[in-house]
């Protein structure tokens, strides 16, 4: 089994060390992880604002990279998305097809792939806020939609986390709602975003949570910039820190 | 005319709390209710589905059911005119209206109208028109916009109104009470309708086999419009034609659980024929619609049923309001159907989303809306319609993001202030981001660095 990790670019330079645990966690895991070494991005900054031919040469790279893996992981809801169901600047080839055949969301690696019951190590004794992206969300399913009200309810996120010694869940207001990030919208629209950010954590601020916790760190990213200009103390994590084993 | 600016318009409404907090509050209450209502519908993904179908069958085979409409109507007693764009579409009902000698008209609400601009078309030439829908008729006083498709006075408040109706009609703005209120407005505009001599109503569906248009109101306006003067004017897009009564059923028990929560509103009207001794003018109006069927990724919007579920979910609808579109049709329809009426005024809407594709799942003909307003960014593109500092931003994060060499010098570069990534990442030279958000500070070493100095033998992968 051939498995290679994606380190998406805000991760790379905002938050390695979400990368490194989820190289850990692999590990743990059992799984033999590479990482190819001259990857950069899926591509999505730009062919999320349109411009389809200036993304065309990312996903060309990417594909060269990522072309022959069984497994092309990513802790990202958004980039999986992105890879699986939007990836259409570089020209149709086999190589591409099979790439995008082969992207999995790292939640559903463990989730459905590896089917992964427990994470022994896994300790965490905090009051979380689960946050899981649209793109998670509506986009490759990862957990039930609110407005598809006679679907089964479920979270994959959810289930994993489940599983981790000591953790508690909080219930909060309008939990599916956008957290206002989508990506170039962030900047274009600052003032829409940021208010839908302020909103999040206003919601989630009534629950006396600690920490947010998602398998999406743009959203995070956003929602940390949010509460740091409103001056909340309320703590962030990528759920693939949280099953790696770190306490805090 | 310039492009519009959503973006700027909804950061003004968002500085004013008061109406900010209200109408997301008041919409998101309305997209509960929806929730609550399908909930109560075993078959509802099923009568979703079967809309669709009928709407994609009928739109596919449109010539035919249009003239078949006709046919039916022409039966009925009633006169057909077809229009077909903006217009000529004014022109014939000025016509009709000029055939009745009449200068006063009342009018129920009806979006095609306001796409048509046909308020101001008819007052320009001295007709007097009044508005019977209660939301429409705040708006006309208020000299605004619909903000909202089924509701176009909910950006305002009780206290808005109050105020209005005490500048207007010389009411007490201190008694902030609908049903008062209500009552004023009865006062004042019952008589304008009782005397009027012609009446114009929309339509939500026009019916090929019986010739019937269909119009669904809970106040009885488009009765009040349609009913009252012996003689009346109905205006309804080409899309807006269902094969037979039969089908009708799927749409009536989908529109208002969509639109509203409710199973039914109070009336659900057929115009088939002219009253004895009155006249029936249906105006089958174009204005781009069939340009629009003619284009492969865009043409399902024309299933929209108008229930504004779209925008009632949309989170940036909700926290924007709905005049900060400038346009007939806002929110995530609107995205998806404005460019097709002028690609650089509108050519900016389809970027005001984060693509959550909410709107999708609740739209109940199942168009595909965040799909399509991810299509028409690039339609943009292609269009040259994205502007100079984001398409600059975007070739140049295209070209560091595809060359590894590039990308690394830009994220690795151990002075903090040269690393660019949210410059090339999310582009521009003053960033926006840091106007209400702390920007993330870049970590000490990246996961590349990270991983080279920790897990390579040799410093080779």
């Amino acid at each position: 089994m051939r498995v290679a990790l994606v380190v998406p670019c805000y991760i790379d330079v905002f938050y390695p060390e979400v990368g490194i645990a989820a190289l850990e966690l692999l590990g743990k895991l059992g799984v033999e992880v590479e990482y190819p070494f001259d990857q950069t991005c899926c591509g999505q900054p730009m062919a999320n604002s349109g411009c389809e031919s200036d993304a065309r040469a990312t996903e060309e790279l990417f594909i060269r990279n990522f072309a022959g893996f069984e497994y092309i992981v990513i802790p990202s809801g958004s980039c999986t998305h992105h890879v699986r169901n939007k990836f259409i600047a570089a020209p149709l080839s086999e190589e591409r097809e099979n790439v995008r055949s082969h992207t999995y969301d790292i939640v559903e690696f463990l989730h459905d792939v590896m089917q992964v019951k427990e994470f022994p190590w896994a300790e965490f004794r905090h009051k979380i806020a689960l946050h899981t992206s649209c793109s998670a969300i509506r986009g490759i399913f990862m957990q039930s939609m609110s407005e598809r009200v006679h679907d089964p309810q479920f979270s994959k996120p959810k289930d994993l986390l489940q599983t981790v010694k000591g953790i508690e869940f909080v219930e909060f207001e309008r939990p599916d709602e956008c957290c206002g990030f989508g990506g170039t919208f962030s900047v274009t629209e600052e003032a829409v975003a940021a208010k839908m950010g302020y909103d999040k954590l206003g919601f989630i601020g009534k629950t006396g949570t600690e920490y947010i916790v998602s398998s999406d760190m743009s959203c995070l990213m956003h929602l940390q910039g949010c509460a740091r200009r409103l001056h909340k103390d309320v703590k962030f994590r990528h759920l693939v820190q949280i099953l790696n084993g770190e306490r805090e | 005319m310039s492009a519009v600016d959503q973006a700027a318009s909804a950061a003004k409404f968002i500085e004013d709390k008061t109406h900010e907090a209200h109408f997301d509050e008041l919409l998101w209450m309305i997209r509960q209710k929806r929730d609550y209502a399908a909930s109560q519908v075993p078959e509802w993904e099923e009568l979703r589905d079967l809309a669709s179908a009928i709407k994609e069958h009928t739109l596919s085979n449109l010539a035919e059911y249009l003239e078949m409409f006709e046919a039916s109507a022409k039966r009925n007693g009633a006169i057909v005119h077809w229009a077909l764009d903006a217009h000529e579409h004014n022109q014939i009902v000025y016509d009709i209206l000029q055939s009745w000698n009449a200068d006063a008209l009342v009018k129920s609400k009806s979006m095609l109208t306001e796409e048509c601009d046909t308020m101001k078309f008819l007052e320009l030439r001295g007709i007097t028109v009044t508005e019977t829908d209660l939301g429409e008729r705040i708006q006309q006083l208020d000299h605004e916009r619909p903000a909202h498709i089924v509701a176009p006075a909910w950006q305002k408040t009780t206290q808005d109104v109050a105020n209005l109706f005490a500048r207007v009609y010389g009411s007490d703005p201190t008694k902030v009470d609908p049903v008062y209120l209500a009552h004023v407005m009865r006062e004042h505009t019952r008589a304008l309708i009782l005397e009027a001599k012609a009446g114009m109503t929309g339509g939500n569906f026009a019916i090929s086999e019986t010739g019937a248009i269909v119009t669904v109101t809970n106040e009885g306006n488009a009765d009040l419009s349609g009913n009252t003067p012996a003689r009346r004017i109905h205006s309804v897009g080409i899309e807006k034609i269902i094969p037979k009564d039969e089908h009708l059923a799927v749409f009536i028990r989908l529109l208002t659980r969509s639109a509203t929560g409710m199973p039914i509103t109070q009336y659900t009207s057929h115009f088939r024929g002219p009253r004895e001794g009155g006249e029936m003018h249906i105006v089958i109006v174009d204005n781009g619609r069939s340009t629009r069927l003619g284009m492969e990724k865009f043409w399902l919007s024309l299933k929209c049923i108008r229930c504004a579920a779209c925008m009632n979910t949309c989170p940036v609808f909700r926290r924007s309001g709905g005049l900060s579109y400038g346009s007939t049709y806002m929110g995530p329809i609107g995205l998806i159907t404005m460019p097709t009426f002028d690609i650089r005024r509108y050519g900016e809407l389809p970027f005001s989303s984060t693509l959550n594709g909410s709107c999708s799942n609740v739209c109940p003909v199942k168009i595909n809306i965040h799909e399509q307003i991810y299509a028409w960014r690039s339609v943009m593109d292609e269009q040259h319609q994205i502007k100079f500092p984001k398409k600059e931003a975007m070739i140049v994060a295209g070209k560091v993001l595809s060359h590894p060499e590039a990308y690394r010098i830009a994220t690795e570069a151990t002075e903090t202030a040269l690393k660019e990534l949210p410059r090339f990442a999310i582009y521009n030279h003053f960033n926006p981001w840091g106007y209400h958000r702390d920007v993330p500070a870049p970590a000490k070493e990246t996961f590349h660095q990270w991983y080279k100095k920790n897990r390579m033998r040799n410093g080779s992968a």
